[in-house]
């Protein structure tokens, strides 16, 4: 008798452990399914648009005027380089930065001065995107412009310097989390040997932590990347090709943010801008895919 | 209990209050978006039982909208062009046309240029990329920064089609968000050109913004440069760029639709000249009353 009831509910257990199981399954397997139709979302909607012009103009062209009275050009080349400029601008400001405040938290800081510095920048992470391409249009502009030179200062610079802005929170604490994981044996090692702190923390701490120094730099420039408000509202958005920092450029981001509104649905203007978001879509899949790679070759180096 | 009651009751009348009101759903153009948010207000206090709601997004965003039939009025700096006609037709909707008012289209510059007025022809050089550098056009020696609007915007087209005759922009034309962060731009670059609206050059006492200048506008080189700032000017067809701004309803207006665009066609011209446009005249007159008007 107590030997069936045993087995009764071993078998309960058994089912309750293998739809547990199926549970977090399903979750990992959700979110897989939910890229996927994203993705197909994309790439079906953009079909059309690559029926009527090639892929081959989407890219290797420069203009993009679709509602051009005299002829529509789809050309993406222009976008892609503004896209390319403010992103590469904002991590050059941003990677020294975010690493050197991250080790001075992680590191150097004491304990009061960490628990004041890490929730202010944690702050900084939840200003609304607006707010801060306000700041670009009324502050940094003006600044920016007297600063330069120029007649105004609607460029991709100031794109860039706010996207730094927004993307530092990210590698701030990513970064930090990696350097406080180094184990307190490897910097014990180095001091031991002589090394200086500052030694010790550039050829022994931050190495060690490189693995999650770039997977914060990757996700940083994700959210630099993507950025549609800020970058739409702060850089002048004239689609042209730019030439330098102080031109205005207009980004993919805010193409299409500027464009879905208006275009009749289904018409070839409508496709193209999801041709930009599969763009988009195979930027930001590089950059994952890169850094994972990177991060892999690290892997095994330090193994 | 009785607290309880009173509060249900209460509850239940307010939305049967709401379900009874009018709710009209206004979008498109920017440059007539404070102008029409300005008569419903008026007309919302004069009748309490219509809800009226707009919002911008440009001229095309609210022709699109009506197209798909999700909005009760569009607003358009722009007459609906002939595949948006066709769109709608396709989709069972009947664009009737009424004009609310009368814009002059404005150019303006920084304060900071000594230029007073250009033909048409010169701006639309400009805007075209053309002409680049301000000493062309009897200024000084300073490369030309424009700001316009983006392509979901009429003015944008408007513009497009009377000024530069068709052609396209200068791709290095900044394109804006809206009439009020081109006088934003402008104001703050010494070397800036723009067009808005001129409803938007006027600060609250009805002088021009400090830091601006609206051109005069030539028709051509032989012609004498007109001033869009006086009524007459507009009002008379002598400004060159002067506009309708249109409203977009679905088959011919009735019940609190055709309240508020009566209102607006009738007392509330007071507001659209308040505002700094110009009060509906002349061919537009009849326009409007072929619509039931």
């Amino acid at each position: 008798m107590m030997q069936y009831f045993n087995e009764k509910k071993y078998f309960w257990e058994k089912i309750k452990e293998k739809s547990i199981e199926n549970f977090f399954l399903f979750n990992g397997l959700f979110a897989i399914f939910i890229l996927i139709g994203i993705f197909v979302l994309l790439f079906v909607e953009s079909i059309p648009a690559l029926k009527e012009v090639s892929i081959l103009d989407f890219l290797t062209k420069v203009n993009w005027d679709p509602t051009s009275p005299e002829k529509a050009e789809y050309g993406m080349l222009a976008m892609i380089a503004s896209t390319f400029l403010a992103t590469v601008g904002s991590m050059i400001l941003a990677v020294p930065i975010g690493i050197a405040s991250a080790a001075y938290i992680a590191e150097i800081a004491n304990h009061r001065t960490r628990e004041i510095i890490k929730p202010t920048i944690e702050i900084l992470a939840g200003i609304p995107s607006v707010v801060i391409g306000f700041l670009g249009i009324v502050v940094l502009g003006p600044m920016l412009a007297k600063l330069f030179g120029t007649s105004n200062g609607l460029n991709a610079l100031n794109g860039s310097i706010l996207l730094a802005i927004m993307s530092l929170p990210t590698i701030i604490s990513i970064s930090e989390d990696a350097i406080m994981s180094v184990p307190q044996d490897y910097k014990n090692a180095s001091l031991a040997l002589g090394a200086s702190r500052w030694e010790t923390l550039v050829r022994v701490t931050l190495p060690a932590a490189s693995s999650g120094i770039f997977a914060a730099v990757m996700l940083g420039m994700g959210r630099a990347v993507g950025e549609t408000m800020t970058v739409l509202m702060a850089t002048g958005n004239a689609p042209a090709m730019p030439h330098s920092l102080t031109d205005p450029v207009r980004t993919m981001t805010a193409t299409i943010a500027i464009e879905l509104g208006e275009t009749v649905q289904g018409s070839v203007h409508y496709h193209s801008l999801f041709v930009i978001g599969v763009i988009l879509f195979f930027i930001s899949f590089l950059v994952n895919l890169v850094s994972d790679i990177v991060l892999n070759r690290y892997q095994k180096v330090n193994k | 209990m009785k607290l309880y009651m009173t509060l249900i009751l209460a509850i239940l009348s307010m939305s049967v209050m709401v379900l009874s009101q009018d709710m009209i759903l206004i979008k498109g153009s920017d440059t007539l978006i404070n102008l029409v948010q300005n008569l419903s207000e008026v007309y919302m206090e004069e009748n309490p039982n219509t809800a009226i709601a707009v919002t911008g997004g440009g001229s095309g965003v609210g022709i699109a909208a009506l197209i798909s039939n999700t909005v009760a009025i569009a607003n358009a700096s722009r007459p609906m062009k002939d595949k948006e006609y066709s769109a709608a037709k396709e989709n069972g909707v009947v664009p009737i046309e009424v004009v609310i008012g009368i814009d002059g289209l404005s150019v303006i510059v920084n304060d900071g240029i000594p230029v007073e007025s250009l033909t048409v022809a010169q701006i639309g050089a400009i805007f075209r990329g053309e002409v680049n550098n301000w000493q062309e056009v009897g200024g000084p020696s300073q490369a030309v920064s424009l700001y316009g609007r983006q392509p979901s915007s009429g003015t944008y087209v408007f513009f497009q089609e009377h000024v530069l005759g068709n052609k396209n922009y200068s791709p290095k034309m900044k394109q804006m968000n809206g009439n009020a962060q081109i006088i934003e731009g402008v104001k703050a670059d010494k070397a800036a050109i723009g067009y808005v609206g001129v409803g938007y050059v006027f600060d609250d006492n009805r002088n021009v913004m400090k830091g601006l200048k609206v051109l005069k506008v030539a028709a051509d080189k032989n012609s004498d440069p007109v001033d869009p700032l006086i009524s007459e000017n507009v009002k008379s067809g002598k400004y060159p760029i002067a506009r309708a701004l249109y409203q977009y309803i679905n088959g011919k207006p009735k019940g609190a639709v055709l309240d508020f665009l009566k209102f607006e066609t009738g007392k509330g011209q007071k507001i659209v000249e308040e505002m700094g446009f110009y009060p509906v005249a002349g061919e537009y007159l009849e326009n409007n009353k072929k619509a039931g008007l």
